[in-house]
């Protein structure tokens, strides 16, 4: 929250740039003296381990932008380019390639928190409604970054995708002639798709940072959804958070270089190492994993309803599952932010998450038969889960008791609801206790 | 708790453990960044298909006595000439004292040998002269069979090189540079 800067430039050159340009100020007061709620647990962690995935990515992909050629003719050639000659190309082209992976893995994780702890209710729901945006650009630089190698998969999955533009009436053909350039996806495509997907990392740091000011303004909510109170109920960002951080992005960053190191297609498609032909289409078309969740509701609506065609009514309901997330601040009417104190709502958030990881599934199988089935109801249930049982269950739910304040649920022990690093009161004995010089 | 507290100092008393983390953790980071940092630097360097063509091999059998043909290596002209004995004996004639600069600038000799024409020639017989076609003074690409020495003229700024390559007037400072080289065969040069 906005608190009081305590920090003292500790010479003379310091004070000279705090009376002219605070930067130092700004970073000791939003990373170091930030007071932080002190029960935050590993879930806490993402936020973090995505500011270093979006690093790592803009960091990898200018320098393949040194190498790569985005022309139809020279793209897939320039990536094998890379992979060969390049020195340590190959490297800089999994860490790329699997860090997308893991920026959605760790994304998702991070929107679950929130969705678990209710970090999206008031006075937070600006900073949701901006992680939706960062949510939807990330998605959106993710599929014009996938063209860019050119192979089978890039091109058709490009193809299925602007080809659901020409859906939308009245506008549709000439809104999908717009965005590829053409007759059909070639270079025209290629080149767009490249410069966007080398500005659309800067737009997502450019809402990083007003996500972040607007986490800063009320402060991190926590795992019992009970807001600070007083300096009691926090601890510095630096040591505690910081040091926490790094541990967790270190665990991030080995389940990273396993892939990097001993898996590195395990995630893609085989055929993306084929060269794009538009003249033979590929058995399977599927987007990266990732996608797929909304790859299934896309083809689940295989019917018309009235003057909306099957293919609209995909469209429609792809982006609206996504849309939805921006009014779920005013969806969920629960006053008790936290599920761990919302028995009720703490089942339905499991199913949910059981839901997604289906149809994420579910979009990988081919569009036919017991799998479309099974596509509709999940589809029909995300919805539901959204616009029926969020604001029924904030009507109907009684919440177990929830503490008074967040030092009262560490030092009583917290429940054994979910994994937290509940101390008992009174601190052990031994280097760690030693009182911390900076409190 | 004095011993709790003597522990704590920074600068008297024994490191403690804390000391021994903080230098331990400090030191993996500083390595494990320079691991990390190292590719992103290495990759600007020639990639492996650059570094396959520094060193070529081309066919100088169709090159007559008196002819000259120029090919590319690592991106620059090389001038290939067959010299005829009267521009060998020109070229020989010359005195050291003349040379605006006397060193050989020869890849495949020490550097401070001097200019006298064996040692620019590419062969024993000195009837083959292999160049690095670039003007030493601001990287022009020299003329052949022009300029007041029999050799090149470089039109940037009026260098005048002779028919062993050697700078003879104007403001080149260095005779044009021989590459590393190798004749494989007698009509086969490998060059770099």
């Amino acid at each position: 929250m906005a608190h009081e800067s305590t920090y003292q430039p500790s010479n003379g050159f310091a004070r000279w740039m705090d009376a002219r340009l605070p930067i130092m100020r700004l970073a000791h007061d939003s990373v170091v003296d930030f007071p932080t709620p002190k029960n935050l647990n590993y879930w806490y962690t993402f936020g973090g381990i995505l500011t270093f995935c979006l690093a790592v990515q803009i960091i990898t992909g200018v320098i393949l932008a040194m190498h790569y050629v985005a022309n139809v003719d020279l793209a897939f050639a320039s990536v094998e380019k890379i992979m060969r000659d390049v020195n340590y190309g190959w490297l800089l082209r999994y860490v790329h390639a699997n860090g997308a992976s893991m920026f959605f893995l760790a994304v998702y994780l991070h929107i679950f928190r929130g969705l678990y702890y209710g970090s999206y209710k008031a006075p937070r729901e600006v900073l949701w409604i901006l992680g939706v945006v960062i949510y939807l650009l990330m998605m959106a630089t993710a599929f014009l970054g996938y063209l860019l190698p050119w192979g089978q998969m890039s091109l058709w999955g490009a193809n299925v995708i602007t080809s659901l533009f020409g859906a939308i009436p009245l506008i549709g053909e000439a809104l999908q002639t717009w965005i590829v350039g053409g007759f059909a996806i070639d270079n025209a495509t290629l080149n767009r798709f490249y410069s966007l997907h080398y500005l659309f990392p800067f737009m997502i740091a450019g809402v990083v940072l007003l996500h972040i000011w607007a986490l800063h303004v009320p402060g991190n909510n926590n795992p019992t959804g009970v807001e600070v109170q007083d300096k009691q109920d926090t601890v510095p960002f630096h040591p505690y958070y910081t040091m926490k951080d790094a541990f967790a992005l270190t665990v991030f960053a080995i389940l990273f270089a396993y892939f990097v190191f001993f898996d590195p297609n395990v995630l893609g498609h085989a055929v993306n190492y084929v060269e794009a032909n538009p003249l033979v289409t590929p058995e399977h078309i599927v987007p990266e994993w990732y996608l797929l969740p909304f790859y299934a509701i896309l083809r689940a609506i295989t019917f018309d309803i009235g003057p909306i065609s099957a293919k609209l009514g995909g469209v429609i309901a792809m982006f609206g599952s996504i849309a939805i997330l921006f009014f779920l601040p005013w969806l969920d009417t629960s006053k008790v932010k936290s599920a761990r104190y919302r028995p009720l709502y703490k089942q339905f958030f499991w199913i949910f998450v059981v839901v997604c990881l289906i149809l994420g599934w579910l979009g990988a199988q081919p569009a036919e038969g017991g799998y479309v089935v099974a596509a509709q109801i999940l589809t029909a249930y995300y919805f539901a889960h959204f616009l029926i049982i969020l604001p029924v269950l904030g009507l109907v739910e009684t919440p177990s008791a929830v503490p008074v304040s967040i030092s009262d649920a560490v030092l009583s022990g917290a429940p054994a609801a979910d994994a937290g690093p509940a101390s008992g009161a009174g601190a052990p004995a031994g280097a760690t206790a030693a009182p911390d010089r900076n409190a | 708790m004095t011993d709790a507290i003597a522990e704590q100092s920074a600068d008297g008393g024994e490191p403690t453990r804390r000391d021994f983390l903080y230098v331990a953790t400090g030191a993996f980071a500083a390595v494990g960044g320079a691991f990390a940092v190292w590719p992103l630097i290495a990759q600007m360097n020639p990639d492996a298909s650059t570094r396959a063509l520094a060193s070529i091999e081309i066919d100088v059998g169709n090159v007559a006595v008196g002819q000259g043909v120029t090919v590319m290596w690592r991106g620059k002209p090389v001038f290939v000439r067959r010299r005829t004995t009267a521009e060998i004996e020109d070229a020989r004639a010359v005195s050291l004292a003349e040379l605006p600069d006397p060193l050989a600038r020869n890849a495949n000799l020490a550097a401070d040998t001097d200019a006298e024409d064996v040692n620019r020639a590419a062969s024993a017989n000195e009837e083959w002269l292999v160049l690095v076609g670039v003007c030493t003074h601001l990287g022009c690409v020299p003329l052949s069979n022009q300029g007041d020495f029999g050799g090149w003229f470089c039109p940037c700024h009026g260098s005048h090189y002779d028919i062993a390559g050697r700078i003879r007037r104007g403001p080149a400072p260095e005779n044009l540079p021989v590459p590393p080289l190798e004749f494989v065969s007698d009509t086969r040069i490998r060059i770099g």
